[in-house]
């Protein structure tokens, strides 16, 4: 009873706590007249899963932030002040993510937000983030859940996911007859990043008279992958689309695949082969070749913005422009659109930030130009197929697009 | 869905949980004689993983011949931090200290393989964990066989080692009942501290095997420690033939019910099971019926 009795005390005071918190912290008005004193650093804060099942992009998406503020200072920092980043991990928790934000702006009284890494902890992010009248410029929730939840803060510089897809649904809509392939399977995570995508490629494809012979959602984390993925080989599929949030799990699929001696024409998967060394580190390089995955950047691109950070990112952490994780750019950009957010301002108000970024400007970044619709999603990208190559990860689609390489098809054999 | 899909699935299942299944009886076997939960063994079970990728990319040494590396290591390892820690802890809130000062471990270790080895995810490769042999129509992983062979040789090592020695008659006793072991002249704290390390140096090789099989990084120990605690709840705690039939079942059941009603059902069915056990035999499958006290 004394430890029953003891508790009750601790939830009451933890719970009255909490609440004086809260109260103080709605009264404050957070976001401040937006001026900054002379002389002071502007702070900005971001939860990021430094801990957790994002953890890898989590850490790049951290080097992007870093990489940015390192060269805005060198430039002299936001409107004279220096750039402070105050990062937190929040374990890739959605609930974290909340508390890490509330925290951000009520205890640590950051002037500025950047948002988390993958939509599903950028929705509660930025819905906390809405109470205080913060913007969230982010470069990892394209969602289009984030999208239609009403918010008016929240600002994508990366592309949509939706229509990631699409490019390589086109392509092979586009094959002659004879080269085609007859069926496909689709196998997909419950996230928000992931589901969206397969049902636009499906409709294409299937339009194209490409029989879908598998699909099923999978759960995050499954115990075992094995079993889904030997029961897509057991189709024997001539294209397979991964709906995948990670390298782990395109990881365990395409070792399930190899060992049950299965290779499809075709690979994609939405997110992990993006991922620079850490992807091929998991997989061996042997095995990346003709793997593909959808974006809108990449390490290669043309772009001199773009350029000039992966230089300035292979001298910091070494490796090859194919080896640059696509975070880090996402990460670069949206520290592009504050800037130029803040500039056009005159000061860090999040309230003229937040107008400015809806009055249909557009604004240059690593990612190429950014542009925001009323939802707040960029319609300027294009979205992208990439493919690894021997060890070189490049364009392969749109075939139209000038920089684009040969698509490497039909997939070669594993080779690990 | 046909036959040959079920019984793969079932053979997936058996395969994938025995290696669950070694590395939570090392945690099961810390409770049982320690009063222990040991939240620390997912990141012990990485660190292993670690252990034999550092190995086999620096000094190209195989995954299966490292293992008699990384098992005395982290068996050194394990007695270091209960002589350090864990001794330390005493009384009636042991349980609930243990869970704190296990998790303040756990954090420690993974910030540390974050500094080594960053947070990108890695792989252990060898020839073998990519290929598979061909019986009846369904392709057997090597890596997944060899998993299940060395789950049941270091499993079956570990019941001579309880059943066939006099060190195993203490580490019984003392499973059963601390307090009236201690009265017969055994050493309890002595099978503590060894019982913490073999309970650890488990670890290295479902490390190993999951290393192989995972793309993993500091933090997929998160993962790890959720399944392996649900593993030895339904299995009884402290009961290490639980841990065995628990981890087999769990990993079969999600393989069986992917099959039969898709993926998307595997998590939630186990659970229902899990459920529909513990409001049966609150105590789990092979547990002891009794509340135990420190």
């Amino acid at each position: 009873m004394t430890g029953k009795r003891r508790l009750f005390h601790a939830f009451g005071v933890v719970s009255i706590t909490l609440a004086s918190l809260a109260t103080i912290t709605t009264s404050s008005g957070a976001s401040g007249s937006g001026t900054i004193a002379k002389g002071q650093p502007v702070l900005i804060g971001a939860s990021l899963s430094l801990s957790g099942d994002f953890s890898g992009d989590g850490d790049a998406f951290q080097q992007g932030y870093k990489l940015w503020a390192a060269d805005q200072n060198k430039k002299g920092g936001l409107l004279g002040h220096k750039v402070d980043l105050k990062i937190i991990s929040d374990a890739s928790s959605p609930t974290q993510v909340v508390t890490n934000y509330q925290a951000l702006i009520s205890t640590f009284h950051v002037n500025l937000t950047f948002g988390p890494f993958s939509s599903l902890l950028t929705l509660p992010a930025a819905t906390a983030v809405n109470r205080y009248g913060y913007a969230m410029v982010e470069g990892a929730g394209g969602a289009p859940s984030i999208f239609n939840a009403g918010l008016h803060n929240v600002f994508d510089a990366a592309l949509p996911v939706a229509n990631g897809l699409v490019p390589f649904a086109k392509w092979l809509a586009a094959l002659p007859a004879s080269r085609r392939p007859k069926t496909i399977a689709y196998a997909t995570s419950t996230d928000p990043f992931t589901e969206p995508q397969i049902p636009v490629a499906e409709k294409i494809i299937k339009a194209a008279g490409i029989k879908t012979v598998y699909y099923k959602t999978f759960p995050a984390e499954p115990s075992d992958y094995t079993t889904i993925a030997d029961a897509v080989a057991a189709t024997n599929a001539q294209v397979v689309i991964l709906g995948s949030v990670d390298v782990p799990t395109v990881s365990a699929f395409m070792q399930a695949f190899e060992q049950a001696h299965y290779n499809p024409k075709a690979f994609i998967a939405t997110a992990g082969p993006d991922q620079g060394k850490t992807f091929l580190s998991a997989v061996g390089s042997g095995n990346s070749n003709g793997v593909m995955v959808p974006n809108a950047w990449y390490g290669g691109s043309s772009n001199p913005e773009s350029k000039t950070m992966v230089a300035e990112f292979i001298k910091k952490y070494g490796g090859t422009p194919s080896e640059v994780n696509a975070d880090v750019a996402e990460a670069y950009a949206v520290g592009q659109v504050i800037t130029a957010a803040v500039k056009a301002t005159g000061g860090f108000n999040n309230a003229k930030i937040i107008t400015y970024l809806h009055s249909g400007v557009t604004i240059q970044s690593v990612l190429g130009a950014v542009k925001f619709n009323s939802l707040g999603e960029n319609n300027q990208p294009t979205a992208y197929t990439f493919q690894w190559q021997g060890s070189k990860f490049v364009e392969v689609n749109p075939a139209t697009d000038p920089s684009a390489t040969k698509i490497l098809f039909p997939k070669p054999a594993w080779k690990n | 869905m046909n036959g040959t899909a079920v019984l793969h699935s079932i053979i997936d299942g058996v395969l994938t949980g025995s290696v669950y299944a070694l590395m939570a009886t090392g945690l099961t076997l810390i409770f049982g004689v320690m009063n222990i939960i040991n939240v620390a063994q997912g990141i012990f079970v990485i660190l292993g993983a670690y252990l034999s990728y550092a190995l086999s990319v620096h000094l190209g040494i195989d995954l299966f011949v490292g293992l008699a590396i990384t098992i005395p290591t982290l068996f050194v390892v394990g007695i270091v931090v209960e002589r350090v820690f864990l001794s330390r802890i005493k009384g009636p809130e042991r349980v609930v200290m243990s869970i704190l000062v296990t998790y303040a471990i756990s954090l420690v270790i993974e910030g540390v393989l974050n500094i080594v080895f960053s947070a990108n995810y890695v792989e252990l490769h060898a020839w073998y964990v990519n290929r598979s042999v061909r019986v009846f129509g369904i392709y057997l992983p090597y890596i997944y066989l060899l998993g299940f062979a060395l789950a049941v040789v270091l499993l079956g090592a570990l019941y001579i080692m309880l059943y066939r020695t006099r060190f195993g008659a203490s580490v019984r006793a003392s499973l059963s009942d601390q307090t009236s072991a201690a009265l017969v002249g055994i050493n309890v704290r002595r099978v503590s501290t060894v019982c913490f390390g073999l309970g650890v140096a488990v670890t290295a090789a479902g490390g190993m095997i999951y290393g192989a099989t995972n793309a993993f990084n500091a933090s997929s120990s998160y993962d790890l420690i959720s399944r392996l605690l649900v593993i030895i709840v339904l299995g009884g705690m402290g009961s290490i033939g639980g841990a065995l039939v628990a981890g087999i079942m769990m990993i079969t059941i999600e393989d069986l019910v992917s099959v039969v009603w898709g993926p998307v059902w595997s998590n939630l069915a186990f659970f229902l099971i899990l459920v529909a056990v513990l409001s049966l035999r609150p105590q789990g499958l092979f547990g002891k019926p009794s509340v135990r006290v420190a």
